[in-house]
């Protein structure tokens, strides 16, 4: 049950940002930059903790998941060290998420060379 | 009013609303299971870090790093490009998706060099990402301050 609901809200959103693709020729980089940012304002009006809480990976895996991430992070900061937690919350608790792509990204380039056309 | 006219406006109507529209469906489709697909991938991954014993949140920090190491080696093997020519946003909006939009410009400029080519292009599309995901979570940590 667990993985069914994963597969079904994940592939909803999924759904979404293909709907919004082809409809209003969004661009793969607009789609992610919308929906890290969508992920954190839903975050905070408390619907994307109800999602995850629903769906697992099926939330928390597509974008919105990582902005619900700096949504958590402020908050919690906020709770814990007062009002620097504005700033340092985010990246705190997306940290992990930005340093894998960093130092993997960098990896693969090390690694592989570009495919021709 | 032309006849002729009203016909051609119809037409373009017509044509708008079935053409695009089946092809959308199908592209919808497709992004639907393959991001459903990987969705379930990160839940295996999830479950195996709790048995093996991480606490709930440490468990999808490893599920997001694993889905992030596992979309730069698909991506630099050359297979990423393959699934998102047939999955769309599917292959686009999985953290996966963010993985491959580093990946991907660092290993195309590794031309321009390591700094100004692999060092700048990884941020290419992840540099916006991370501009307004941070913006984002500046206001709404604004508004929990003074309103909490």
């Amino acid at each position: 049950m667990e993985y069914i609901k994963a597969f079904l809200v994940g592939g909803l959103i999924c759904v979404v940002g293909q709907q919004l693709m082809d409809r209003t020729k969004l661009t793969p980089a607009r789609i992610l930059v919308l929906f890290v940012s969508l992920g954190c304002f839903l975050g905070a009006f408390g619907i994307y903790e109800k999602l995850v809480e629903f769906a697992g990976a099926g939330a928390s895996v597509p974008l919105p998941g990582f902005g619900y991430n700096l949504y958590k992070g402020v908050v919690s900061e906020i709770d814990k060290e007062g009002f620097i937690g504005i700033l340092t919350g985010g990246l705190k608790a997306t940290s992990a998420g930005i340093m894998a792509a960093v130092f993997f990204g960098f990896l693969s380039a090390l690694t592989f060379d570009p495919k021709e056309k | 009013m032309d006849d002729t006219y009203i016909g051609k406006e119809k037409y373009k109507e017509m044509v708008k609303e079935t053409a695009p529209k089946s092809k959308t469906t199908a592209n919808s489709f497709r992004a639907f299971i393959v991001g459903g697909g990987i969705c379930v991938i990160g839940q295996i991954i999830h479950n195996l870090c709790l048995s093996a014993g991480a606490g709930r949140d440490s468990a999808g920090t490893y599920t997001a790093v694993v889905l992030i190491f596992l979309g730069c080696l698909l991506t630099g093997l050359g297979i990423y490009d393959k699934i998102g020519k047939f999955a769309g946003a599917g292959s686009v909006v999985p953290i996966t998706g963010f993985a491959n939009s580093v990946s991907a410009p660092a290993i195309e400029f590794k031309k321009e060099g390591y700094v100004l080519g692999v060092g700048a292009k990884i941020f290419v599309v992840a540099g916006p990402v991370i501009v307004y995901g941070t913006i984002s979570s500046i206001i709404v940590g604004l508004i929990y301050y003074f309103t909490r």
